[in-house]
């Protein structure tokens, strides 16, 4: 392991960590959108993957498609990334209220080796009851990842196992299947919130 | 009464030494907290605040609890592609008079080789080493596996 000085200055600190966010947000959502084409999830109706869910039913792509999706990669083993995402998406759902109803909402595992069935089930059920745990074997995991254009690799660790570093952004999609926009990493709930509501309301406009 | 030139060195020493290099002593933690966890296989994770509230840089060397074997502060960073990475700190400066926050999205104390669960509502003791040979004594507590910070 390299050794490495950590230094941080609280202001500039924060003002780096903005800064890449910004960056995110540019070539996502942003004027940059257009060179990043390639990166972006492909439509749900274009996708092909079959995962099972935590409750062990099988699911794909058309499971999402009639409500719009909040979906998120991750792993049970995961101590950093992962709660802060869960526990981010549990607060906007808390404040949604009601309307988390008309929300799919799923963690699609990038560790299917330890995250079986059973253990996605048990660590979701920690976090907002409309979360949902999807696994498969490796290749059907594979295939999920390439569906939406998420990158992960495993990264061995210090005192042995492993850890997986992966795409840590939340994939909002419309009722139709289309992506509307991606939550950064510890995204604010004030920019969090409105791109959930911009992508349920995308739903209300196909039904009118 | 005689007193002997060795001891009167290791005396001067002794009081010319806090003056000359701020340390550990004056920093102070606060907020600490961490989440429960699922048994022992998964690692853990704390959070903190630490002020340095000398006029010389404190850097934090070490840390230990019997919590856990391997005890490590880590930054998570995310790249231009989106991917979310940790980076194991071996070392963590804290300018003068400047707070290092540990929270959840950036540093974080990795508590890796449980040896027991975390349990929401209990806590645990760690002690944080820095470069002068000082070292201070935290009690953190254990908030659930949701939470978000030192308190809602
Ligand atoms: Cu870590």
């Amino acid at each position: 392991m390299q050794r490495r000085r950590f230094l941080i200055y609280g202001v500039a600190g924060i003002g780096a960590i903005a800064a890449t966010l910004g960056i995110g947000w540019w070539q996502v959502d942003g004027p940059g959108a257009d060179a990043q084409v390639g990166k972006r999830p492909l439509p749900l109706s274009e996708m092909s993957f079959r995962l099972t869910d935590h409750e062990g039913k099988p699911v794909g792509p058309q499971t999402l498609l009639g409500r719009a999706s909040l979906i998120f990669f991750g792993f049970t083993y995961c101590p950093e990334v992962c709660p802060t995402t869960l526990s981010d998406i549990s607060v906007w759902l808390d404040w949604l209220g009601e309307e988390a109803t008309d929300l799919n909402v799923v963690l699609i595992t990038v560790d299917p080796e330890r995250d079986t069935v059973e253990a996605l089930a048990e660590y979701v059920g920690y976090f907002h009851p409309a979360i949902r745990g999807w696994t498969g074997t490796t290749l059907q995991v594979d295939q999920a990842t390439r569906d939406f254009r998420v990158r992960y690799e495993k990264m061995p660790m210090e005192g042995g196992g492993y850890t997986m570093n992966h795409t840590s952004g939340v994939f909002l999609f419309d009722a139709d299947g289309r992506h509307v926009s991606i939550i950064d990493y510890h995204e604010p709930r004030e920019f969090a919130l409105p791109k959930i509501r911009r992508a349920m309301d995308e739903e209300t406009k196909g039904a009118t | 009464m005689r007193i002997s030139a060795g001891a009167t060195l290791a005396l001067a020493l002794l009081t010319a030494a806090p003056p000359a290099f701020a340390g550990g002593e004056d920093v102070v933690v606060e907020d600490a907290w961490s989440r429960a966890s699922i048994g022992t296989s998964r690692p853990g994770a704390a959070y903190m605040t630490l002020r340095n509230t000398g006029d010389e840089p404190v850097v934090v060397t070490g840390l230990s609890t019997d919590l856990a074997m391997m005890p490590m502060i880590h930054a998570t960073a995310t790249d231009e592609q989106g991917v979310s990475r940790m980076t194991h700190m071996e070392e963590l400066e804290i300018p003068a008079g400047e707070v290092v926050a540990l929270a959840p999205g950036g540093l974080h104390l990795m508590l890796m080789d449980l040896q027991r669960p975390m349990v929401e509502g209990e806590s645990f003791s760690l002690t944080v080493d820095f470069s002068d040979g000082e070292s201070i004594s935290v009690e953190v507590p254990i908030r659930g596996m949701a939470a978000r910070g030192p308190a809602d």
